[in-house]
């Protein structure tokens, strides 16, 4: 217990000093590589929440990754153009009121498709998540006035009170924050009553109504914050590529998430932000030495599934936990 | 008029498309219970072998069966190599390993052919059209892949319904414990299904290469819309196959061809075209989430 | 006696096969109603529509005088209806400690706080120690139940069940599978459970149903064809021809 809480704050020291650290090493670069793997991390434990912890195979999350993004757009377009969104909302770049309301109509949206989708289960429910995401990825894409096929340019990240957001050691340290706060109520959530009857669902659904555990409304929930954590997740990418574009819901986006989560450990607390990780130097390693990089990370995750059980969090395990 | 004919056999000839797709990825399912996301790659690598050996010696029609062997002699590998071991695991396992294949099939072509899309010549006497009916001529080709697709069609009805082959595929992809009762080589029936599944997968996609550009990610593409239809008819179900893969060409063609002119009566065309597009394209998934929620197992699917 | 589950005219059937057919009886408060037929009577299609996992055709199920007909699963429990499954159902990941805080914790609420933590439910914890410790799985507390044996199991789903306090149990074949020793002991527990919860016992096994059971009722191709006392069972001639000629002799 103190062992891993050490090791918590010393990576968090760490992390805290990677500006610095690069700064030093004069890579640049790898900040932004860390930002991002910082919020693919969060999209893809939101993901690990329902698919690991709640056994639902969602294959429609980058919909909510996608709306979290939109909605900093929207707010963004509507704030410079000096109009009301659906004639009543007026824009805004403030990221205190843009993150909240991301993750509120992720929320909403995650509400819905959950009512629909939980009738289902297996091939079914895997199918009908697509089908959803899918749904809102054209309907994305037929929004003219906000760009259609090509997005919402953002010029400009949203703003905090007394921090200058253009900084990229002062984003990167706002999303840190953010992904610190948003690991430690995870955790919480793993670990408090409803957490347990989650489990419990996923372990066998049946035994659970016997205790008289109705499954449909905990598995709801579950799929509800799932959708506002992936949301958040998708508002701070858009502040951080300063754009919404419908590729933040292809389908394809789905399945990255999903390797994510697989690359790092399903149903573990850390394992989806060390798939992010792992991920996201793959893709810019590999795609540094080849465009054809996506033969090479196809052929990993082959590996990965039919030769490993538990991803690279079963691999520290093994390796940090022997006695 | 005329123009509603014509868009109504183009919506059965996509129709027929995706019931080639979808009758294998059916019988994969339902018999198998293995999700494979990699059935449109076989689609791909079916149209760039046609094209190319098309293209190579000048006759289309030896790019049929080249077509065939390709998908096929892929499909027999995918079975034996990485779907063999995916029957056990859990759906999650199936979908992030045949996404693996995707992207490995992906660049292999990129690797092979390269980015360019390919298109192949008709040969002559296909490449005209016909006189449907006074004033609605209608291109031969697509006449003949409608043909081809009804005669798969009745094979394969006759396959499963009159032969001792499809009573098994029958009775697995109802119940799979109770064939391996029956003392059956299994793994032999999930490699010849497997490998049938490939087979009208590669055909489908050599015949579709005419009409369309031959390139990377057109097996994506179809892919999800056979996925819709699949679960539209129901698991395992060959006749839910049909009858969605129909439904759901023409439902898709109409929308696309009809919707954005009648958007236009009611706002700027501009964006009446976005948006008839748009809808057009969400129409396919709204029709199965309005299917899942009346019968959660689809159409034609067991009900237990 | 007040009667706790009273069912009338139940009937389900599967395309055009019968499975039960018009099935009535009573169970009473501090009684054992034991459930006997041969293979494929319909006992277990008839627990599935007692406990909601199969909707009944026609016919209604009633649970102390409440009408439970068209409840979900979950909401029959949650009156007072507790189960154990044929094919032991339980959750494989978990050890039997926290089975049994399953059942407790779901039995006593606050299931959607995302903001406690489940460690520290000091009523649950406390309830499920002192569950196990009086029981025949004492020692056995942090084991894992995918590593229990045949009979730990069946343990412990009828101590899961126990802990949700119902008023009526429905046990499908308690002692299948166990072995003479492991029976006996069932059947002594069964018979101190019945101060707690009126019990209705599907059983094949005999001896227990003999020993144990206040009244009987034989199902032959889903209909009730006989009820009565022990005695009254063993001597019935139409229980001996439909049922127990094909099988060996009555004990």
């Amino acid at each position: 217990m103190t062992r891993h809480r050490i090791l918590g704050l010393g990576l968090l020291l760490v992390l805290a000093l990677m500006p610095v650290l690069t700064d030093l090493a004069g890579q640049p670069a790898f900040l932004s590589l860390m930002t991002r793997i910082l919020i693919y991390g969060m999209a893809a434990a939101s993901l690990n929440f329902v698919l690991g912890f709640g056994g639902m195979v969602s294959f429609g999350h980058a919909a909510f990754f996608g709306i979290g993004g939109y909605v900093v757009g929207f707010l963004f377009f509507h704030q410079t153009e000096g109009t009301l969104f659906l004639g009543l909302i007026p824009g805004t770049s403030q990221l205190l009121i843009t993150l909240p309301a991301a993750v509120l109509v992720s929320g909403l949206v995650a509400a819905l498709i959950g009512t629909l989708a939980l009738r289902t289960g297996g091939v079914q429910f895997i199918m009908i998540t697509l089908a959803f995401a899918q749904m809102i990825f054209f309907f994305f894409v037929s929004l003219k006035t906000y760009g259609g096929e090509d997005g919402i340019i953002i010029r400009r990240a949203n703003e905090l009170p007394f921090l200058n957001m253009r900084d990229k050691a002062t984003f990167y340290w706002v999303v840190l924050a953010i992904t610190t706060l948003f690991f430690l109520g995870l955790r919480r959530v793993v670990n408090s009553s409803f957490g347990a009857v989650l489990d419990g669902l996923r372990q066998n659904e049946r035994r659970m109504a016997a205790l008289g555990v109705p499954a449909f409304r905990y598995k709801l929930y579950a799929f509800v914050l799932s959708g506002m954590g992936t949301g958040l997740a998708g508002a701070l990418m858009a502040n951080f590529l300063r754009f919404a574009s419908p590729d933040m819901l292809h389908w394809t986006k789905s399945g990255e998430l999903m390797v994510m989560v697989i690359l790092g450990g399903v149903g573990t607390l850390f394992g989806p932000f060390l798939g992010a990780g792992a991920f996201m130097v793959l893709e810019s390693v590999l795609s540094s030495w080849s465009e054809h990089w996506p033969l090479a990370l196809g052929l990993i995750l082959l590996v990965v599934v039919l030769g490993t059980k538990g991803g690279l969090m079963a691999l520290v395990s093994r390796l940090g936990g022997r006695k | 008029m005329i123009l509603f004919v014509e868009q109504v056999l183009n919506g059965l000839q996509y129709g027929v498309m995706l019931f080639l797709l979808a009758a294998g990825l059916t019988l994969i399912f339902g018999i198998m219970g293995v999700i494979n996301l990699a059935h449109g790659s076989l689609y791909m690598i079916g149209a760039y072998a046609g094209t190319y050996v098309a293209a190579q010696t000048g006759s289309f029609w030896l790019g049929v069966p080249a077509a065939l062997a390709a998908a096929a002699l892929t499909g027999f590998a995918i079975e034996a190599l990485v779907v063999r071991r995916l029957y056990a695991r859990d759906h999650l396992d199936q979908v992030l390993a045949t996404f693996g294949l995707i992207l490995t099939f992906n660049q292999s072509i990129i690797l092979l052919f390269g980015r360019q899309p390919l298109f192949t010549q008709l040969p002559a006497g296909l490449d005209g059209s016909v006189m449907l009916l006074p004033g609605l001529p209608y291109p031969t080709y697509r006449l003949l892949m409608i043909a081809v697709g009804l005669l798969v069609a009745v094979g394969l009805y006759f396959l499963i319904n009159r032969t001792r082959i499809g009573m098994l595929v029958r009775a697995g992809a109802t119940n799979r414990e109770m064939v391996r009762a029956l003392g059956v080589d299994i793994r032999l029936l999930y490699t010849l299904v497997f490998g049938l599944g490939a087979l009208l997968a590669g055909l489908a996609g050599f015949m579709a290469a005419p009409i369309l550009a031959v390139q990377v990610g057109m097996g994506e593409q179809i892919l999800l819309a056979t996925f819709v239809v699949v679960v539209i008819g129901g698991v395992g179900s060959i006749r839910g196959a049909f009858v969605a893969g129909i439904l759901l060409g023409l439902v898709d063609t109409l929308l696309r061809a009809f919707l954005p002119s009648l958007l236009r009566q009611v706002m700027p065309g501009s964006e009446a075209d976005a948006l008839g597009i748009g809808i057009a394209s969400m129409g396919i998934y709204l029709l199965m989430a309005i299917v899942l929620l009346v019968r959660p197992k689809g159409l034609f699917g067991a009900t237990a | 006696m007040s009667v706790v589950l009273s069912v009338r005219g139940l009937r389900k059937r599967f395309g055009g096969l019968v499975a039960t057919d018009d099935v009535t009886l009573d169970v009473a408060a501090g009684e054992i109603h034991a459930l006997i037929g041969p293979n494929g009577a319909g006992k277990s299609t008839l627990v599935n529509q007692l406990s909601g996992e199969l909707v009944a055709d026609a016919g209604t199920i009633h649970l102390m005088e409440e009408d439970i007909t068209g409840l979900s699963v979950a909401e029959r429990v949650a009156r007072g209806l507790g189960r154990t499954f044929q094919i032991t159902s339980l959750l494989d990941d978990m050890t039997v400690m926290q089975n049994v805080g399953m059942a407790l914790q779901a039995h006593e609420g606050g299931n959607f706080r995302i903001w406690d933590a489940v460690q520290k439910r000091r009523s649950v914890w406390e309830r499920a120690k002192a569950i196990l410790r009086d029981s025949l799985l004492t020692g056995r507390e942090a084991a894992l139940v995918a590593d229990l044996s045949h009979g730990e199991k069946k343990q412990l789903e009828l101590l899961m069940a126990m802990a949700m306090a119902p008023r009526i149990m429905l046990l499908d074949e308690p002692m299948a599978g166990l072995g003479h020793l492991e029976s006996q002991a069932m059947i002594g527990q069964l018979e101190k459970l019945k101060a707690q919860t009126a019990i209705l016992l599907i059983e094949h096994d005999m001896e227990a149903v003999f020993a144990l059971a206040d009244r009987v009722s034989v199902l032959v191709y889903g209909r009730i064809i006989a009820q009565g006392s022990v005695d009254e069972i063993r001597s019935n001639p139409a229980v001996r021809e439909a049922y127990l000629g094909a099988e060996d002799e009555l004990c």
